[in-house]
């Protein structure tokens, strides 16, 4: 049976209107709409959820964590991409 | 190929732990790390498949309404915790139904405390309440495990399981307040459920082989022994409350140091039951066989339905 395994499927839930979905867990569904019955049952059985996404897991590009330092260096160096860079003089409440 | 320095990345580990980094799967981690997870969580998720057992047991028998709504509610529960649990191995590169099978062929343990029958209605109250109970106490610090999709899954459990003890608690107030005969059933439930509970958290921590290691890597947070002392500290107040008596006659209150003093846990017993001598051992793992094997036409018509579906939109 171990070979005959369903496809693997990464859940996503968006918890309300107006706000993005998230990733929840993942399940094995033999196809779409069973990905979605189960995660039906498996993740919102607390109406955790208004919307559900699902992806077979085989579809996710995922950035290697050991790439971390070069990817992510060149932002590290770019403070001024903050707000916070910048003086603003005393008497500005707004800005 | 990057050349890398096995001494290098265990460091790099170790500095991640001790910072209260969490692991992600696609991190490196030591290999130990890993097989020691496979273990902890396949076991747990186990625990919480096999517990559905014991209570299943009363689902039609439940003496009302509320209650068999509560209690079917509870097993579904039970059902998602090892779906997530599952979920979480797979993520260290198992494969979910070797686990699974680990599990049938007796080499995988699952929590002894479901090797015991449930008797009378009022297990499901002493169930809820202690077992469950104890389970929390477990559960809360694996929620800050080393581990990430490990303590994930612990949080959605534990947020979960808040209900579960309440409802067995509730099943014991009402029992202990209610005829003779109930009270009576109540205080026999605690009776026999009281001392496995105990043994839930495992050996003395001088007999842990593994607690040292688990302790280092933060996938456990305290030792067996201060979980079982938690416990007992937190539940005697309960029973009491309710007017059932804990089955020790050496049970004390220690004034100085604030904590419960409790009898000598029958280790010969809870080994018994490990090694798979307890009660019910042969008909848990038999049921779950039972049911791989029964629903083996279902998922073999389901991935059938599937394939001819995709054929379908292709064509």
């Amino acid at each position: 049976m171990s070979n005959k395994e369903w496809p693997l499927w990464e859940v996503f839930i968006r918890s309300k209107q107006g706000l993005s979905h998230k990733h929840a867990g993942s399940l094995r569904a033999a196809d779409e709409e069973m990905a979605i019955e189960n995660a039906r049952d498996v993740y919102t059985r607390r109406s955790e959820g208004i919307s559900i996404w699902v992806v077979e897991s085989k579809h996710v590009v995922a950035s290697d964590p050991s790439d971390a330092d070069s990817l992510y260096e060149p932002a590290n160096t770019k403070i001024y991409r903050h707000p916070t860079f910048y003086d603003v003089p005393d008497g500005i409440e707004h800005m | 190929m990057k050349e890398v320095n096995l001494d290098e990345l265990e460091r790099k580990f170790q500095e991640k732990i001790d910072n209260d980094i969490k692991i992600e799967p696609k991190d490196w981690m030591p290999d130990d790390y890993r097989q020691t997870l496979i273990r902890q969580i396949s076991q747990h998720a186990h625990s919480e498949i096999v517990g559905m057992l014991p209570e299943g047991n009363w689902i039609t028998r439940a003496p009302n309404l509320r209650r068999k709504a509560v209690l079917l509610a509870k097993v579904q529960d039970e059902a998602g915790h090892g779906l997530y649990l599952y979920s979480a191995v797979e993520t260290l590169g198992a494969d979910r139904e070797d686990t699974i099978d680990d599990l049938h062929s007796g080499k995988a343990k699952y929590s002894s405390i479901f090797n015991y029958p449930t008797l009378t209605w009022a297990d499901m109250g002493a169930v809820g309440w202690l077992v469950d109970g104890a389970a929390i106490m477990n559960q809360v610090p694996l929620c800050r495990c080393s581990y990430g999709p490990y303590a994930r899954a612990m949080v959605r459990v534990c947020k979960e399981e808040s209900f579960h003890q309440r409802q067995g608690f509730e099943i014991m107030t009402k029992l202990a307040a209610g005829t003779p005969e109930q009270k009576a059933m109540a205080q026999d439930a605690l009776n026999r459920f009281w001392w496995p509970s105990l043994m839930m958290f495992g050996p003395n921590d001088a007999e842990s082989k593994h607690t040292q290691q688990s302790m280092d890597w933060k996938i456990k947070r305290h030792t067996n022994d201060e979980l079982r002392q938690m416990f007992v500290d937190a539940t005697v107040p309960q029973a009491e409350l309710i007017g059932l008596t804990i089955p020790d006659p050496d049970l004390k209150f220690n004034e100085e140091t604030g904590h419960y003093e409790f009898g000598e846990i029958n280790w010969d017993e809870f080994w018994e039951v490990v090694k798979g001598n307890g009660p019910c051992n042969k008909d848990r793992v038999d049921a779950r066989r039972k049911a791989k094997e029964d629903g083996e036409w279902v998922r073999e018509a389901a991935t059938a339905y599937a394939a001819k579906r995709k054929m379908r939109k292709a064509s």
